[in-house]
């Protein structure tokens, strides 16, 4: 053996041996804090198997001793080695059951040898250290018996583990690392498979799997992180240096090569981990607004978050699929007459203000459904252009419902556990602070909200059952509700009204009037947006409801207010398609006579003459009201917009600019009184961008580009919501937690979902397709794409197999089996819920019962207390009366010199003690003398008591 | 929508650490200096400094006790109050930050700090005695007047917001 590895082993062992102590130490006071009875009950289990064991190893110690006097210290390394070899013939129980007791023994024959041989007291010190050790780590080890069985599979994880704590924990054990592998390294070398017993190994798996134990849980234990440092750094070596060792003869290798990709495996893993973390859009820009705004705000920016992913998705299947075939391999722009300006337009059709209103070049471009043609395919791929923008139709509404209900279960899942409020005050009291908190404004907003909450729950708790003049209350919340339903009635029939008239002025023909006229109907559902939920809020205060109820009450009602504005929007726009539709027939009329006229003029000119080319711009074409539905919302989604940005900026940052400035030269404090900042509104902001992506859900069938439009939306007031937040607004003044209204809002989303997918369905379904214009063009309804690809690109059998199957015969109890197995699992789960709400109720009685219980019998003891006290007392009374005639007497019969100290002791026995009977007492008074001549004076009175008594 | 925070190293805390006062911190941290910065410095943290317990928390993790740390303290701090922290881990350190008196024991002058604490001694005395014998009432499982740290530790898990906002981010 080389000279220098003997040293390094020696090194090691010497951390060894700290460490061992240090470990004892750490799993002492941990024990003794955790589990006092636990570690009594192994202590005995593990000495009665010392003792059995210690016979049965005799021989084997014998046989290994010369080989320990060579090189006692590497001892435990090598056998481990051994033993690997002859580990697949013995049983692995009898290793458990045997190995604990001979490592002790050995460690301490070990040490005698070396005694012998080197006589020095440091080695001695060490090997005495490290038998403690092990026998600490055996305690340890025993109740993880199951563990060390399976070590070899869990090793895997466990290094897994360990290097995820090493991660977290510190950086500091990493720059070790590779040192440690060099050490590994050479205790490979070093260490001979031949000179190891199978108890060694298992001990030594044992200690190694129990090392790993501890790094794991290291990060949970309340220590100092010194301690946790020394501690994770030195359980980390010894594992290191003889995990390797534990492979088995030949497969050493190998195992440690694992080992080592094991571990580069991990560390690829978390830089993976890391780096995905860093792709997460817009991450640190929302914690940052969370620690400056609390987890209310941050939830909306989450929503929009969320909301830009699916839109994002959206707009890949419309542009990927839908946009970009018909661009590149479709007719290009100028080849038909639905893919061309009309001759009329052409003047106009590249001004900004037409370009703007989606008309012109814009209306006759891929954005829009009109300018998609009905050729089967496109292109050399023989793309199936109609069928996959029908597809596309239906699949954005699929994966939006599947998003949203998928989200709504999940959000289910994680809230439906906490509606227990058994610790109400308690979790006011100890989790009501955010600790994220780290801006002075919300702290103080925050100090505010948790006031009332506290004030709240006071009230609440105080008077559940209180009644104000509940007529006057009833009769405002009517009251109240009337004005909104007016308000509600005004603003659709106000939206009814400009729609019929823009109709008029569209008749008219745009360019007469003025840009008000043209642009009214978005601004008035943008202004009454923007008006109505105020004029709610007013009215809201009328009813003198718990705020959270209040909230929703405005949140249902700007619902109701956005829905109505959107559907009278619908009534009008269908008005109009069906206006379309009669100037269609009548186009289409006077196109065959055109066609007629043009065919008969050019017969009369030459019969033999090629068909007259007809530039496509003059062709003279229907109205095609899918464009015209197309348009209606983009120009809508673009108003909104508008207004949502301009708002922001007049509304937040001017007014926080002029409240910023004017303060220096105005006669009130602006910024503590009436303008003030502007509050972020959460609710007000989730609603619009609910209603905007319903917009997209009905408009996105017609105009293809309404989710790239919705895209970029999105983007933008991503970053300009987020500035604006950080620079001119406040922290709300009433902190909601975003956990519980968070399905509230997916809620609402999918109501929306489900509205705006209506119409859409309606009109594809039971309106007929234009007859010049979009990919449907000429089939009776826009679904007949689908039984015309079943027809000629399916084989024969397989559209009759589909004719069977849609044959109403079988949809029929199709759907009443859906149906049933809906109500049969909808009827499982409110049975599960209910069994829930009763175990929860029984639990809670429970522990009620118990905690009276525990009241009753901590009463009762304290009664028997007081009780015993006090016949205690009285006896001690009569005890100290006649104590006093003793003394009395004995101070007349034996001594004058009675101390005064006896008598004050026998008075303040009772009060400590509720000792009962006289003798007891007596007995008591004796012994607990202080004083050393009081007990030769006790006995004589002890001694005189029957002489009294006999008196 | 809980995403994972990146983890933030010993390097980073380090220079936090040293960002509060460069002229006491060496850069060299090999030999271990005995380095300790003041609560006044640690207290005037950006992520602690609105915090109605900062002093408790300097104190409870500061090795002298009275909020005065060094950089193993600073580490261990923000080991406990990061998201990776495990909840029972957190749940004895919120047992120590709110037990004022050091006695291992929440009692009634405990609660009483913490809710002025909380409400910036807005509450009247009534209303603070009423909240205090609440939580007692609902908390306390022996029934010995006062919450030891299995009561706590009972109560504090199934907080739902517990987890979310008993940690601190850098």
């Amino acid at each position: 053996m080389p000279r220098d590895s003997l040293i390094t082993s020696e090194n090691d062992s010497e951390q060894d041996a700290d460490l061992s102590l240090q470990e004892e130490h750490e799993s002492k006071t941990h024990r003794t804090k955790r589990r006092d009875g636990d570690r009594q009950k192994k202590k005995r289990r593990n000495e009665r198997r010392k003792g059995g064991t210690r016979a049965g190893e005799g021989e084997e110690d014998l046989q290994a001793i010369s080989e320990k006097r060579e090189r006692s210290k590497r001892k435990r390394a090598k056998s481990k080695q051994e033993t690997s070899r002859r580990e697949n013939n013995e049983e692995e129980e009898a290793q458990l059951t045997g190995g604990k007791g001979t490592k002790a023994r050995k460690d301490i024959r070990n040490e005698k040898t070396r005694r012998m041989e080197k006589e020095e007291v440091r080695e001695v010190d060490e090997n005495v250290d490290k038998g403690k050790k092990k026998q600490g780590s055996t305690k340890k080890g025993e109740k993880k018996e199951d563990g060390g069985k399976q070590l070899v599979k869990e090793k895997a994880r466990d290094i897994k583990k360990k290097k995820h704590k090493k991660a977290e924990t510190s950086s500091e054990p990493e720059t070790s690392e590779e040192d440690d592998d060099e050490e590994e390294d050479n205790d490979k070398d070093v260490v001979r498979p031949e000179c190891l017993s199978p108890e060694e190994l298992e001990k030594l798996k044992e200690a190694v799997d129990e090392r790993k134990k501890l790094i794991q849980s290291l990060r949970g234990k309340p220590w100092p992180m010194k301690k946790k440092l020394v501690t994770l750094r030195e359980s980390q070596e010894f594992v290191e240096k003889y995990e390797g060792a534990l492979g088995k003869g030949k497969g050493r290798k190998l195992y440690a090569y694992k080992v080592l990709m094991t571990k580069k495996w991990m560390k690829f893993q978390r830089d993976f981990e890391n780096f995905k973390t860093a792709c997460i859009p817009w991450e640190m820009k929302i914690k940052e607004i969370e620690s400056h705004f609390g987890s209310s705000v941050a939830s909306y920016f989450i929503f929009l978050r969320w909301m830009y992913g699916i839109n994002m998705i959206l707009f890949g299947l419309t542009f990927g699929l839908v946009m970009v075939p018909e661009a590149l391999m479709g007719r290009p722009y100028g080849s038909m007459p639905r893919k061309t300006v009309p001759r009329a337009e052409e003047a106009s059709a590249m001004d900004f203000a037409v370009l703007w209103d989606f008309g012109g070049y814009a209306q006759y471009s891929v954005l829009f459904y009109g300018y998609y043609n009905n050729q089967r395919t496109v292109g050399w791929l023989k793309f199936r252009m109609p069928l996959s923008y029908f597809l596309v139709g239906v699949g954005t509404v699929a994966y939006s419902y599947m998003v949203v209900i998928r989200t709504m279960a999940r959000n289910a899942n994680e809230s439906g556990v906490g509606d227990d409020n058994s610790f109400n005050f308690s979790w006011k009291m100890f989790t009501s602070w955010d600790y994220l908190i780290g801006n002075a404004e919300t702290a103080d907003n925050k100090f505010a909200s948790i006031t009332t909450s506290f004030k709240e729950a006071i009230l609440e708790e105080q008077e559940s059952h209180k009644d104000d003049n509940i007529h006057l209350t009833r009769f405002l919340r009517v009251l109240a509700n009337f004005l909104v339903l007016c308000c509600l009635a005004g603003s659709g029939y106000l939206i009814y009204f400009v729609v019929r008239r823009s109709q008029k002025f569209a008749l008219d023909g745009l360019e007469n009037h003025t840009w008000w006229e043209r642009n009214e109907v978005n601004m008035v559902m943008s202004l009454l947006g923007m008006f109505c939920p105020m004029l709610f809020d007013v009215i809201s205060t009328l009813e003198n409801y718990h705020p959270r109820v209040a909230l929703q009450w405005q949140l249902g009602r700007i619902f109701a207010l956005f829905l109505g504005n959107l559907y009278t929007f619908i009534i009008a726009l269908m008005d109009e398609i069906n206006l379309k539709r009669k100037e269609e027939k009548v186009v289409k009329f006077n196109i065959t006579m055109w066609e007629a006229s043009l065919y008969n003029g050019t017969v009369l000119e030459n019969s033999t003459a090629p068909p007259v080319t007809i530039h496509p711009a003059d062709v003279p074409r229907g109205p095609c009201w899918e464009t015209m539905v197309g348009q209606e919302f983009v120009r809508l989604i673009i108003s909104d917009t508008m207004t949502t940005y301009i708002t922001l900026l007049i509304g937040d940052f001017l007014r926080a600019v002029l409240v910023r400035f004017l303060n220096y030269c105005w006669c009130w404090d602006l910024e503590a009184g009436f303008p003030s900042y502007s509050e972020f509104d959460v609710s007000g902001n989730v609603l619009g961008l609910i209603f905007n992506q319903g917009m997209i859900w009905m408009g996105s069938f017609y105009a293809p580009c309404l989710p790239a439009l919705n895209v970029i939306r999105l983007h933008v007031s991503m970053y300009l919501q987020c500035w604006a937040v950080m620079c001119c607004n406040v922290p709300q003044e009433r902190v909601f937690k975003a956990s519980g209204s968070n399905n509230f809002y997916m809620a609402m989303l999918l109501v929306i979902l489900f509205l705006s997918t209506l119409p859409a369905i309606y009109t594809i379904v039971s309106i007929p397709p234009s007859f010049d214009c979009g990919p449907f063009s000429g089939k009776n309804r826009m679904f007949d794409v689908i039984h015309e690809t079943l027809e000629s690109d399916f084989p024969p059998w397989f559209s009759k197999v589909f004719s069977y199957a849609s044959n109403p015969g079988l949809v029929l109890p199709f759907i009443l089996l859906m149906v049933l197995a809906i109500y049969y699992l909808q009827s499982t789960s409110k049975s599960y819920r209910e069994a829930n709400v009763e175990l929860k109720k029984k639990l809670q009685m429970q522990n009620e019962e118990n905690k009276r219980k525990n009241k009753r019998a901590a009463l009762k003891a304290q009664m028997d207390l007081e009780e015993a006290r006090k016949t205690a007392q009285e006896q001690q009374r009569n005890n100290n009366a006649s104590v006093q005639d003793q003394e009395d007497d004995t101070d007349i019969h034996v001594s004058g010199q009675n101390p005064p100290p006896v008598g004050g002791r026998g008075s303040q026995m009772p009060s400590s003690r509720d000792s009962g009977s006289r003798t007891h007492d007596r007995g008591n008074h004796g012994p607990s003398g202080y004083l050393p001549g009081f007990a030769r004076q006790t006995e004589p009175r002890m001694y005189r008591v029957p002489s009294l008594q006999r008196h | 929508m809980g995403n994972k925070q990146t983890i933030f190293t010993a390097q980073q805390l380090f220079h936090r650490y040293r960002d509060l006062a460069p002229q006491l911190v060496p850069l060299d941290y090999t030999n271990h200096p005995d380095v300790k910065l003041p609560y006044e410095l640690i207290g005037s943290m950006p992520e602690l400094k609105d915090n109605p317990f900062r002093q408790r928390i300097a104190e409870v993790f500061s090795e002298d006790g009275e909020g005065n740390m060094t950089l193993d303290d600073f580490l261990d701090m923000f080991s406990v109050l990061s998201e990776m922290a495990p909840r029972d881990l957190k749940a004895y350190y919120a047992f120590k930050i709110y037990d004022f008196n050091n006695d291992d024991f929440i009692c009634k002058s405990d609660l009483e700090k913490t809710l002025n604490k909380l409400t910036r001694n807005e509450l009247t005395e009534d209303e603070v005695r009423m909240v205090c014998e609440k939580v007692i009432d609902e908390a306390d499982l022996d029934n010995d007047g006062r919450l030891s740290l299995e009561d706590f530790q009972h109560m504090i898990v199934r907080a739902p917001d517990f987890l979310s906002t008993f940690h601190i981010r850098i």
